[in-house]
Formats: C-alpha cells, sequence, structure tokens
C-alpha cells in the first residue's frame, strides 16, 4: 500500500485552477520522480504532500487513510520530509546546530556533545567531509545542500520530498547523491525527486510521473521511457532541433585574456575569444569558472592582461565592462541578477539607465523597451506591472538577458544560462545564443551542464582547479574528453 | 476599482482624519495662525526626514541628525559672533553664518557617510557613535549652557523665521521645495532608482553597474546638507543652541518616514508618505496643545501607537499581496 498519495486532487488560487484531478502515489521502497515544465504544478504537489497546502478538491491520503495536515511541521512529525530549493538554514549557526534546529536534544540545557556526534554520523553517511562545528554560511553552496540531506535524514523520514537536490551539487557529491537515495529506499523510504536532469530520471526513478498544464499526461515505470521521450511528454511536441545549428565565427580576436588570476580562486588563465564565436567554459562546480568570468568582468579583484579588440583595457567594475562592450550574465540571477521585489520596467532598465534620459528617466522610452524586450525574448507576464519575483524561472531567465543585452554589449559572459529552467525555455535560450553570435557579438557560455555546452558551444574550454585544463572543439568535443580533463584524469584530449 | 492601497493613501487618509478632527475640536485650528505655526515648525523635522528618506531607502540609518543640527547650530552662532565685531551687523555675517552651517552639513554628511560605505562599518554604530560625538562637542562649545546669537544680529536674520510671503513662512517655503524636489529625485531621477536598487538588493545594484559605494555616501551627504539648511531657518528662531537642541530629532525624522511607508530595511521610499508623516505626528502635537481632551503630556505615547500602528496596516497590505 501506499503511504503517501494524492487521490483526484485539484488546486484552485482564486480564479486560477493550477491542479487537475492529480492521482500520484509513493510507494515505499520506490524512488518516484515527477517532471514537468516550470509552472507544471510540480511545486504544488510538492506542497499539498508536505502538509504545507490544502487541496481544493480531493484528498491527501497517509497510509491509505485522508488526512489533512495543519502545517509542514505537522506533516514532519509524521515522517513526511521536504526538501526545498531554496535553503531552510540559519547562516550564524553550526551544521550540527542546525541539523537539530527545533529539536535539540537534552532538557534545558543543550547536549552539544550528542548532536554534534549525531552530526558526524549523518555526514560520514552521506560521505561528507563536512564538520559539524563550522558555521553553515562560511560553506559552499553544495555543502550546505549536503547539511540539508542530512538534516531530513536526521528526522528518520518515511516519505522525502527532493525539489532540485542536485541543481547545485558537484559530479562528486551528486554521485554521493546518488547513493544516499539509493540506500533510503532500500531502508523503505518513499523518495519523490523533482528535477530537470532527465539523466538523473533515468537513472535513479523506478517510476516517472510527467506533468504539463496542471495535469497528468504520463506515467512511465523504469526504462519505459527515454530522455528524449520525457522531454517530449513534458513539453507535448517533439523537440527537434534542440540545438541550434552551429555558427561560422569569424577571425578576428575580439577579447584576449592574458595570465588572468584572482587570488586563491583563479592562476593564469589565458583565452581568446572570436567574433561570433560561442566559447564554452566547462568543469566542475568550485573549479574557479565564475570566478574567472568575474574576474574578467571587473566584479572581483583580478590581475592579468584584458584586450578587447586587440586594445588593453582595464576593467574594475561592472561600469568599465559595459563601457568597453562587455557583459556579464550572473548565475545567481536571484541575489545578483534582479531586484526581485521591483517591477519588470525597473529592473530591464537598471543597468542601461544611462540611455534613458540625462535627468529625468524617460518613462514612456521604458515602457518601449519593455514592449521590445517582452516581443524579443519572449517574456511571458501575466501582468505588465507585476514585481521581477513573480515570474517563473525561465522568465526571469530571459529579462536577465534582456537587461544585459540593453547595455548593448559586443562581448557577452553568460553563467549557466538555463539553471533551473524548463526543457522548452531552455531550447529558446539556446537559440537567443546563437542570434547573437550570429548578429557578430561573441558569447562565452559557462555552464555545469554538458549537454549544453557541447551542443551549443563552437570550441569549449575545461577548467580545473582554478587553472585551464584544456581545450576541445569539432570531434574531440565529448562528453567523456571533458569529464577527463575536469577530473584531471588526462592531460591531452 | 481596487482595495484602498494602504501604502500611498493610508498616511493622507490619516492626515485628513487629522485635520477634520482637529476642526471639530476647536475652530482656532484651522485659523492661518494657527496652520502657519504647525506647518513652520514642521519643516525643520521635514526637511530632515526628507533627507533620512533617502538614507533609509537605500539601505542604511542616521542616528546623528538631531545632534548633528544642535553642533551646526552651535558653530554657526560662534561663526556670526565672531563676525560681528569685524563686519558688523551686516547680511553678509548673516550668509557667512548660513554658509558655515550649511558647508558643515556637507561635511559631517560626508564623514557619515565615508564611515559607512569606506570603513565598512553598520550605519547604526557609526551614527551612534558620530551622535555621541556632535552632541558632546556643542555641549562643551558652549561650556555647557547656552550658546546665544548676537542680539542686533538676532533681530537682523529674525525674518528668516518669521517672514515669508503673507502667511506662507521661509520654512514653509523651503520645506515645500525640498519636498517637491526630493520626491521628483526618489520618483524620476537616476539617483532615486538607484538608491531604491541598493535598498533592495545591493548586489544586483553592483552587477548592475552601478557605483554603491558613492550613491551610498551621496545619501549621507544630501542628508547632511538639509539638515544644515534645517539650521539656516532654525537659528533666526531661538537664536540659541544648546545641548538640548534638537534632541530626539532623529527619532521624529525616522518615525516620520516609516509612518509614510518607506521600509525600514530599504528599497521603497516614498518621499510624499515622509510629508505626510511629519505633518501627522506634528498634527498630532498641535490639537493635544489645542483640545483639553488629552494631556498633551500623552503627545509621545499616541505617536508612539500611530508608528506601530502605521506598520502593522503596511505589513497586512504586503502580507494580502504574497497571497
Amino acid at each position: 500500500m501506499s503511504v503517501l498519495a494524492l487521490e483526484n486532487v485539484g488546486k484552485s488560487f482564486g480564479p486560477v485552477t493550477v491542479l487537475h484531478g492529480i492521482d500520484i502515489a509513493l510507494e515505499p521502497g520506490e524512488v518516484h520522480a515527477l517532471i514537468g515544465e516550470n509552472g507544471a504544478g510540480k511545486s504544488t504537489i510538492m506542497k499539498l504532500l508536505g502538509g504545507f497546502l490544502d487541496p481544493t478538491s480531493g484528498q491527501v491520503l497517509l497510509d491509505g487513510r485522508p488526512v489533512r495536515f495543519a502545517s509542514g511541521p505537522e506533516a514532519e512529525a509524521q515522517g513526511i520530509v521536504v526538501i526545498h530549493q531554496e535553503f531552510n538554514l540559519a547562516r550564524d549557526l553550526t551544521v550540527a546546530a542546525n541539523v537539530f534546529l527545533g529539536r535539540e536534544p537534552g532538557g534545558w540545557r543543550l547536549d552539544h556533545a550528542a548532536m554534534r556526534q549525531a552530526t558526524a554520523a549523518l555526514l560520514k553517511r552521506l560521505d561528507s567531509p563536512i564538520s559539524p562545528d563550522a558555521l553553515v554560511g562560511d560553506l559552499s553552496v553544495p555543502d550546505r545542500q549536503m547539511v540539508e540531506i542530512a538534516k531530513a535524514l536526521s528526522r528518520n523520514a518515511r516519505v522525502l520530498i527532493m525539489d532540485e537536490p542536485s541543481a547545485v551539487l558537484t559530479h562528486r557529491e551528486v554521485g554521493a547523491l546518488y547513493a544516499q537515495i539509493e540506500g533510503l529506499r532500500a531502508e523503505g523510504v518513499a523518495v519523490l525527486y523533482c528535477s530537470h536532469r532527465l539523466d538523473e530520471v533515468a537513472h535513479l526513478a523506478d517510476r516517472i510521473t510527467v506533468l504539463r498544464d496542471g495535469r497528468v499526461v504520463r506515467r512511465a515505470l523504469r526504462g519505459e521511457l527515454t530522455q528524449d521521450g520525457m522531454a517530449t511528454a513534458m513539453v507535448g511536441r517533439e523537440l527537434q532541433d534542440f540545438y541550434p545549428p552551429k555558427g561560422r565565427p569569424g577571425d578576428e580576436i575580439a577579447l584576449e585574456v592574458r595570465g588572468l588570476s584572482v587570488p586563491g580562486r583563479v592562476h593564469d588563465v589565458s583565452l581568446s575569444l572570436r567574433r561570433g564565436e560561442v566559447l564554452g567554459l566547462a568543469g566542475l562546480v568550485g573549479s574557479g569558472r565564475t570566478e574567472l568570468a568575474e574576474g574578467i568582468a571587473g566584479l572581483r579583484p583580478a590581475s592579468g592582461e584584458i584586450r578587447i579588440d586587440g586594445r588593453p583595457v582595464g576593467i574594475r567594475s561592472a561600469g568599465d565592462g559595459f563601457a568597453n562592450g562587455l557583459a556579464y550574465l550572473t548565475e545567481d540571477r536571484k541575489e545578483a541578477g534582479l531586484l526581485l521585489e521591483k517591477p519588470l520596467r525597473e529592473n530591464l532598465t537598471l543597468a542601461a539607465l544611462e540611455r534613458f534620459g540625462r535627468w529625468r528617466i524617460d518613462r514612456p522610452a521604458e515602457e518601449a523597451a519593455l514592449d521590445r524586450a517582452t516581443q524579443d525574448f519572449d517574456i511571458r507576464a501575466p501582468r505588465r506591472d507585476m514585481v521581477a519575483g513573480k515570474l517563473s524561472g525561465g522568465n526571469q531567465q530571459k529579462l536577465l538577458l534582456a537587461k544585459t543585452m540593453l547595455t548593448d554589449p559586443r562581448i557577452l559572459i553568460i553563467d549557466e544560462p538555463t539553471r533551473g529552467i524548463d526543457v522548452g525555455t531552455k531550447s529558446q535560450i539556446y537559440a537567443f545564443i546563437r542570434q547573437l553570435a550570429g548578429q557578430g557579438l561573441s558569447v562565452m557560455v559557462i555552464s555545469s551542464e554538458m549537454p549544453e555546452v557541447i551542443g551549443l558551444a563552437d570550441r569549449v574550454l575545461v577548467m580545473r582547479e582554478g587553472r585551464l585544463a584544456g581545450e576541445l572543439q569539432g570531434a574531440a568535443l565529448t562528453e567523456d574528453n571533458i569529464v577527463r580533463l575536469a577530473m584531471g584524469v588526462s592531460e591531452a584530449a | 476599482m481596487r482595495k484602498i492601497d494602504f501604502h500611498t493613501l493610508g498616511p493622507l487618509i490619516a492626515l485628513i482624519a487629522l485635520v477634520v478632527l482637529g476642526a471639530s475640536l476647536n475652530s482656532a485650528f484651522l485659523a492661518p495662525a494657527n496652520i502657519t505655526n504647525v506647518l513652520a515648525r514642521s519643516a525643520f523635522i521635514g526637511m530632515i526626514a526628507v533627507g533620512m528618506t533617502f538614507v533609509i531607502t537605500a539601505g542604511g540609518l542616521d542616528l546623528s541628525v538631531g545632534s548633528m543640527a544642535a553642533f551646526l547650530a552651535g558653530i554657526t552662532i560662534i561663526a556670526m559672533n565672531v563676525l560681528v565685531p569685524n563686519l558688523g551687523t551686516h547680511w553678509g555675517t548673516i550668509l557667512i553664518g548660513m554658509g558655515v552651517a550649511v558647508l558643515g552639513g556637507l561635511a559631517a554628511g560626508y564623514l557619515n557617510g565615508a564611515l559607512v560605505t569606506k570603513a565598512r562599518i553598520e550605519p547604526f554604530i557609526v551614527t551612534l557613535g558620530t551622535m555621541g560625538i556632535f552632541r558632546s562637542l556643542v555641549t562643551w562649545l558652549a561650556d555647557g549652557g547656552t550658546l546665544s546669537l548676537d542680539y542686533a544680529l538676532r533681530t537682523l536674520y529674525r525674518p528668516v523665521y518669521y517672514g515669508g510671503i503673507g502667511w506662507i513662512t521661509w520654512p514653509i517655503i523651503c520645506f515645500a521645495l525640498v519636498a517637491l524636489l526630493g520626491e521628483w529625485m526618489m520618483r524620476h531621477s537616476r539617483f532615486g532608482r538607484h538608491v531604491e536598487a541598493i535598498g533592495s538588493n545591493d548586489r544586483v545594484a553592483r552587477y548592475s553597474a552601478i557605483d554603491v559605494n558613492r550613491v551610498r555616501l551621496l545619501t549621507y551627504v544630501l542628508l547632511g546638507l538639509l539638515v544644515g539648511l534645517a539650521v539656516v531657518l532654525y537659528v533666526p528662531r531661538l537664536g540659541s543652541a544648546s545641548g538640548s537642541t534638537g534632541v530626539l530629532w532623529e527619532l521624529e525624522a525616522i518615525a516620520a518616514v516609516i509612518i509614510g511607508g518607506t521600509a525600514l530595511k530599504g528599497g521603497r521610499g516614498r518621499v510624499w508618505g515622509t510629508v505626510m508623516g511629519v505633518l501627522i505626528l506634528s498634527l498630532i502635537d498641535n490639537i493635544l496643545n489645542l483640545a483639553n481632551l488629552v494631556s498633551p503630556y500623552l503627545n509621545g505615547a499616541i505617536q508612539g501607537v500611530i508608528i506601530v500602528l502605521a506598520v502593522v496596516l503596511q505589513r497586512e497590505k504586503h502580507a494580502a499581496g504574497e497571497r
């Protein structure tokens, strides 16, 4: 019998119905993958299962009996644990204190030793080197994810609901995560796994449910659906031309970097980028890709020489970069890219405000720019005056791209262009990037998704531990070769 | 028609309600003399609060403005008294005094801003420190007593506070200009947009090529300038300054900003709201003095309730918008 299930569940927010007649059952000892484009209803289903929302119609069944959780913590008391995409950690507390937050052992006095010991054991089970005494604020993002997982494990979960758990993990850590999920499955835990990475789904899931527009459109068992099949089911159409055809870069060198170092992160990197070229930058998370890009764009102190169109330039701030026609599009669109509480218009023009009037900001011109941007980049906003934070991830990314393009760059560095974005929007963004390159822009794409780098880039540089490990193009541009370079298995491709 | 937007309309509704209440309690309330009095007395806090709106919107805070005003008033009076024997009782002397107040304000604001942006110290700590320093300096300059402006000069200077165009006195005119200009800057200038962006998320601002430190520094300099301007208008009112000048002005200014709907955590600035907030606070004071309903000693308590209430009303609107 299924441990937790939704039976004919519908959910409406005001006049908007987001789920229609959903049936989904989580079986003990089974990994159930839930996939769908952004806005398909995945997070609503997770919230319903996790006790954060009540269904409008239908019911939630726990061990076959209808239940109504008053809150997330009440569901957690029943062994239903949700790991959210956004972390729920107190930055200024230690790892151990976070793992036991709200359920500290001991009476009036905190039992530090017991918390530390239990946390150490959990982290060891996860094969993670994190110290229980480390402050969460000092940890890297993947390490924080590991702490979240340890925290969930400490709850003795019967049902574990994971929202994009691997989005921020490195290759090795994803391996540890898989091992852990397989271990939990063997212990009889029911796992609901939401991910945009279809290769993970194919690898992990015993059962797959595909959502589209708030309805279940496909159910499959392990092996019944190929990754292509999943993507097709999610989008509802064939995904031909997922990657646009590659272009023909020019010969002139637009950007040349010589001996660039960012203290402690990047060591002596030299590279060149040609006009109209899409250059991929691959490597593990933490290999210094973002730091290299931020060093070039003036967002981090860096030493070395940068030439644009053969002219040496000094770039010490994002403004210097824009003035020289170089723009960096951040990987962290929520914290460094967009003002989530501000309307679309103010976000769009923020980096290029001086183009909208010398003293008085020309609002009609801003509105016109927003019209153009929504059209050019197909930004789908339910309301024109809404705040950026209410857009879906894909539309946020398009808005960020539009905002960056408003600075008129000739060299564009895009960091993780499709992180947390659904399949349909991904292919749109690939097309935009290729189109920009076709117009003569030079684009550098940093990505952790290898199919993306391979499908999109004309040439790929691989970084390892802050240095360039190698360059790949043509027939040598394979996942296998990238991994070898990124992991340092072989020096030459 | 949508629901009433408490963010923008709330302070205005409260203000109208207070005017109606005041008029119904005492017929003297709407007399031109009383209105002039209320507005002129609001002008000092008002101009400072407009500057404070920018500082808070950019994610900062300035606790030093009250002490800064006292200190600036002190050095302005000293400067003019020193110049009287040489230059005589003359408008030139007064103009130099005004220059001292304004330049001193710019310098004091720059000091606060530089400590926040260059030395990277929390604004609360920086301005708590300078608050003590300015307060102590003026007390020391006055030797624990009162600094008084030369009597003849005071007579010459008086019209700057009491004079004006008809019943609209100069402080009211200055306050109105500052408010209009402030509102325009917040809504329509690049500076205002950058201030809001920085308060909303300074990392996004930096990645968007905004010179975060420069803009932050400028908000403190602007506030210092407005404190200097307020002092220019304040000195002719009493012609003196002491260790107790401008006490709690910083909190009144911050309260007015908050009542007006500006978020204390930054990112959303409402200059009009601040003007409403200032007027609401002075009207309460005025009504309590005119009507024998409640003891004027309870003024602070009522203002406190208004502040808390304003924030609660705004938050409920906010929470409703989230859903």
